[in-house]
Parts: C-alpha cells; sequence; structure tokens
C-alpha cells in the first residue's frame, strides 16, 4: 500500500502529469458534453454568415457553410477520442495475447512471427494503414480495426521482451513442475508480471493513434464527413489559407493540444512507475 | 567486418522478401473488386471480368505473385491502372524528387539536432535542458499536417517569405527548387529534431561522464579537443543510427507533407493511388519505400561501424 501512496504523492508532485491530465480532461469533457456546451449546433449551415472573421459572435469564425467553428471544434474532440482509444486497446489486447504466445511457447512461430513484424516495420505505419484502408473501404470501423491490426505486431514485440525474461523464473517453472497447462501459465502466471509494461505500452500507443486518426483523417481515410473532426476541417479549409486563416488554425491548435496532452501524460506516468 | 555486413544484408533480403508478400497479399486478397474500382458502380459486369482477366487478375495468387515479383525485381513495376501505363518511371520520378526533399530535410536537421542535443548535455538538469527536451518531445508528437500548417500560416501567409507550395515553375534553377523545398522540409525538422536532439544528448551525456573523457581531462587535453576527440566520437554513434531509422520512417511524412504541398513524390505517389485503388502503382511505391528502409538501415550499420573506434582499430 505505501508504494502505491507514494507513486500517487509523485504523480501529484508531477507537473507534466498534471498538465497533461488539464489537457486530456478538457478534450474529454468536450467529447462527452460537447452538445451541450456549444455556443451554436456545430453542424447547422448559415450561408448568410459564410468565412466570418472571429468576432464576438462567433469567437473562432465560421466556415465556407457558415457552420461555427468554435462548437465544431469543441465537437471534434468526439471521434477522435472514441477511434483512437478503441484502436489502442485492441492493439493491446492482441498484441499482449501474441506477445504472450511467441515469447512462450518459442520456437518456429516465434521466428515467423518476429520475422513478419521485422518486415512490417519496414514501413511505415501510416503507409500501411493507408493500403489496408484502400483495399477494405474507408469507416470509423474499418480504422479502428487497422489501426489495432497495425499495433499488434509494435506491442506484441514489447512483450514478447518481457516474457522471456519471465518464462525462466522460478514460479514459471514451478507451475510447470506443478502439471500447470501452457495456457494457465501464459495466462495466469506470466500475464501478471508483463501487465504493468502492457499498459505503459499502451499509453504510448495512444499517443501514436491518436496521430495516425488525425492524420489519416486529414487525408480522407480515416473520420468521415459530417463529422465535425479536426483533420477533416483541415482537409476541407486549407485551400483557404491565405484568406481565411481561422478556418484551419483553431483546428490544428485542438489536434496539437490533445497529442501533446496525452504525451504529457504518458511521460509523466513513466516518470512515476520508473521512480 | 566483412562476413557481418553480408549477413546483415541477407537479412534485409528476407524482409524485404516477407515485405513483398505481405504488400502483395494487401494489395490482392482484401475485397477491393479492382475492375469494379476503375470502370465505376455503372460498369456491365462483363466488362469488369474482362477487364480482370486482361490485367490477370483471376489467376491463382501464387502465380500472380510469383509473375509480379519476378518483373518487379528486373524493374518492371506492372502498368498502372489509372495511366494505363508502366508504373515504374512515375515511381523513379517520384523517388528522385523525395529524396530531393528527404535530402534537404536531414541536411538541416541533422547539424541542428546535434547541435541541441549537446547544447543541452552540457546542461543537464536545468532549465535550458528541460526546456530543450520538453520542446523536442513536443514538436516530434504533432502529426505533419498540424506543423505544416502552421508554418505555411507564419511564413506562407503572413510574412510572405517562403512560396506555400513546391511546385516551382518550370525549368527553374536548383536555387530556385531549394527555395521552394524550405517549407515542405521544415515539418520533417520540426519532428526529427526531437529524435536526433534526444540520442545525441544522452550520448553526450554518457560520453560526458565515462571514463575515458575524465582521463583526458585529467592528463591535461584543452575542454575543445577532449569534446571532439573523446565525447563526440562516442555520442554521436546512436544519433547515426538513429538518424537512419528516421529515414524509414520519414515516408510516413512524406505522405501527408507532399499531399499538402502538392509535391510529386512517394509519398503523394502513394496516397493518389490508395485513393485512386491503383493497386499496382501502391504496391510499388509502397516496396520501394520497403526497399529505401532497408538500403538505409544497412547503410546506418555500416557507417556506425566505420565510425566506432573499437571496429575501426581491428580493420586497420
Amino acid at each position: 500500500m505505501s508504494v502505491v501512496s507514494e507513486r500517487l504523492r509523485a504523480a501529484a508532485h508531477s507537473a507534466t502529469l498534471i498538465t497533461g491530465l488539464a489537457i486530456l480532461t478538457f478534450w474529454i469533457v468536450c467529447a462527452l458534453f460537447g452538445s451541450a456546451m456549444t455556443p451554436f449546433d456545430p453542424y447547422a449551415d448559415n450561408l448568410l454568415s459564410t468565412l466570418a472573421s472571429p468576432s464576438t459572435a462567433h469567437w473562432f469564425g465560421t466556415d465556407q457553410l457558415g457552420r461555427d467553428i468554435l462548437s465544431r471544434v469543441i465537437m471534434g474532440a468526439r471521434d477522435i477520442l472514441i477511434v483512437a482509444p478503441l484502436a489502442t486497446l485492441l492493439g493491446t489486447v492482441l498484441g499482449t495475447a501474441l506477445g504472450l504466445c511467441i515469447g512462450y511457447l518459442r520456437g518456429a512461430l516465434d521466428d515467423v512471427v518476429s520475422r513478419v513484424i521485422e518486415a512490417i516495420q519496414a514501413l511505415p505505419l501510416i503507409i500501411v494503414a493507408l493500403m489496408a484502408l484502400a483495399a477494405v473501404g474507408t469507416s470509423n470501423a474499418t480504422v479502428v480495426l487497422v489501426i489495432g491490426f497495425v499495433f499488434t505486431p509494435l506491442i506484441a514485440r514489447t512483450v514478447r521482451a518481457a516474457v522471456l525474461i519471465e518464462r525462466d523464473q522460478d514460479y514459471v517453472a514451478a507451475a510447470r513442475l506443478r502439471g500447470d497447462g501452457r495456457l494457465t501459465i501464459m495466462f495466469v502466471e506470466i500475464l501478471p508480471n508483463v501487465l504493468p509494461l502492457a499498459l505503459v505500452e499502451m499509453t504510448v500507443r495512444l499517443g501514436y493513434a491518436i496521430f495516425f486518426v488525425a492524420s489519416l483523417s486529414f487525408l480522407g481515410f480515416g473520420i468521415q464527413p459530417p463529422s465535425a473532426d479536426w483533420g477533416i476541417a483541415i482537409a476541407e479549409n486549407y485551400s483557404l489559407i491565405g484568406s481565411y486563416w481561422w478556418t484551419v488554425l483553431f483546428d490544428a491548435a485542438a489536434t496539437a493540444s490533445l497529442v501533446i496532452g496525452v504525451n504529457l501524460v504518458t511521460d509523466g506516468l513513466k516518470s512515476v512507475v520508473d521512480a | 567486418m566483412l562476413k557481418f555486413l553480408i549477413k546483415r544484408a541477407l537479412l534485409s533480403l528476407i524482409t524485404l522478401g516477407i515485405l513483398s508478400i505481405i504488400v502483395f497479399l494487401g494489395g490482392q486478397l482484401l475485397p477491393g473488386d479492382v475492375g469494379r474500382a476503375v470502370l465505376g458502380p455503372l460498369a456491365d459486369a462483363r466488362a469488369v471480368a474482362v477487364f480482370d482477366h486482361q490485367l490477370g487478375l483471376d489467376r491463382p495468387l501464387i502465380v500472380q505473385y510469383w509473375d509480379w515479383i519476378c518483373h518487379f525485381v528486373s524493374g518492371d513495376m506492372g502498368n498502372s491502372f489509372t495511366y494505363r501505363a508502366p508504373v515504374a518511371p512515375f515511381v523513379a520520378d517520384a523517388l528522385v524528387n523525395s529524396l530531393k526533399l528527404a535530402s534537404l530535410a536531414f541536411v538541416l536537421v541533422v547539424p541542428l539536432g546535434i547541435a541541441g542535443g549537446v547544447w543541452a548535455a552540457q546542461r543537464v538538469g536545468r532549465w535550458s535542458d528541460r526546456g530543450l527536451v520538453l520542446l523536442g518531445q513536443s514538436l516530434g508528437v504533432v502529426p505533419e499536417f498540424i506543423s505544416s500548417i502552421v508554418l505555411i500560416l507564419v511564413f506562407g501567409v503572413w510574412l510572405r517569405w517562403l512560396p506555400m507550395s513546391a511546385d516551382w515553375p518550370e525549368g527553374a534553377g536548383a536555387f530556385t527548387q531549394i527555395r521552394y523545398l524550405i517549407l515542405p522540409a521544415l515539418p520533417l525538422v520540426l519532428v526529427f529534431f526531437g529524435y536526433i536532439a534526444r540520442v545525441a544528448r544522452i550520448g553526450t551525456i554518457e560520453a560526458l561522464d565515462a571514463d575515458y573523457t575524465r582521463t583526458a581531462i585529467l592528463k591535461g587535453l584543452p575542454m575543445g579537443l577532449v569534446m571532439r576527440r573523446h565525447v563526440l566520437r562516442n555520442a554521436l554513434l546512436p544519433t547515426i543510427t538513429v538518424t537512419a531509422s528516421l529515414a524509414g520512417y520519414l515516408a510516413g511524412g512524406l505522405v501527408v507533407i507532399e499531399t499538402l504541398f502538392h509535391y510529386r513524390g512517394i509519398g503523394a505517389l502513394i496516397y493518389t493511388a490508395a485513393k485512386a485503388k491503383d493497386f499496382p502503382m501502391l504496391e510499388a511505391g509502397v516496396l520501394t519505400v520497403g526497399a529505401v528502409y532497408a538500403i538505409a538501415s544497412v547503410l546506418a550499420d555500416l557507417l556506425s561501424a566505420a565510425l566506432n573506434p573499437r571496429i575501426g582499430a581491428v580493420s586497420a
């Protein structure tokens, strides 16, 4: 118990963690309660006031269809904060299972899977995702699946390395002597010991997931219109950047703050766990 | 040394082989009817079948793969679905363009990153050090299209210092081309700065702390010489490795940046091909990126072996 409270105290003193949590909480609140917070309907066109510059009525101005940008920036947090965490969770669950299997069972399976993982890592994730999405088509569900599958080998590699150390420990030998089955040893004995690592890896991946979902949405392969997603808004408006900067700047700032917030949390967590 | 290199190159080849299978399967196995995609939803089913037959898409997968990879290795990357023309020249042009952009980014970021890392290492724990580390880290996680947008706004729209797209006028000289490429290169610089600076910083801290550095200082060598001969040489080894691994990552950033700046590089090629479901083009582009990555990582090992004082001493 004292270890936990000590770590909590360390967490409370970590400026990085607190700042990150504050930013992240802000966007989660926007994602959850956005529809109650927006000053205007984020989806309502108003063709009488298109591309209005920021004013007291519209703090962040309006876009090509006269939609209030402040309202859309608030609502824009929702889809990315659903898709990215789900994808990360999927990747973590599959990756941990795969890492446990190849790390504990070793043999030909490990050799083959490790080579395939290496091959996939020779490609930037965004390109792997583009290929897969071009083939299966884009929707929120396929984006979750594709990013989840792309993350699986990466997380598996980390978990595998930890399992390789654990499998030589005495408690594993003891379980084997007791006659426990392979599955029991992997998922009951070893899993709890590699879980903290898998969870840290998960928060790291969450940062990347947000990065990818945002980039894919910008490219038209991620979240789809009419969502108020920030990446979509930037893709739709960046040709107007010369005259109507407010149609892209606030969405860009929102995306940047979310990614940086998540990464501050990750860094803070790591330093607290390591402390 | 030679044995190590051959082994390393062979491993890369195996990786590339597996990669080619994955890329091929990605393009063929998943449900995305090519004939349907190219000819449109209104096309007659028979026309789609004929189109697929013409392209050999109705043969067994293993035959298609073997056919594809044999031609690929000999430089025949197949025909683009959209352009109905060989893919290879498109890929070659795009690769040259991307290499131009990437070289400019690396020429800018490697010295900057190393200087930043070494500078921070000499101030470990102070505010300037922590500030630089935090800045580098934050810049490294912001998606390229976000930093591009901000850079375009600042340097293209408000200050009007640099052109906003990489589309230089026909027949522009090298200098003009570089001018047009600075803005697209900057987002890459921002992303990579943190990575390179972090590794250079840690390497420098370790080298500054090492016994050989203390010995060098104690035997009275001037600090500048200690830094050059003992600290930097050791600190830069990991920096080179990380720089080469960034070369692979680079292509991901290029997809976004080249699309945003209207630049005909390999990233934009992959993006356009993915949009149009032009799989021969997509596969060729993706496999080229994989090959470039493999070459870059072998080169990195080579360079790092050449710079390593221990290995250098053995071969000398």
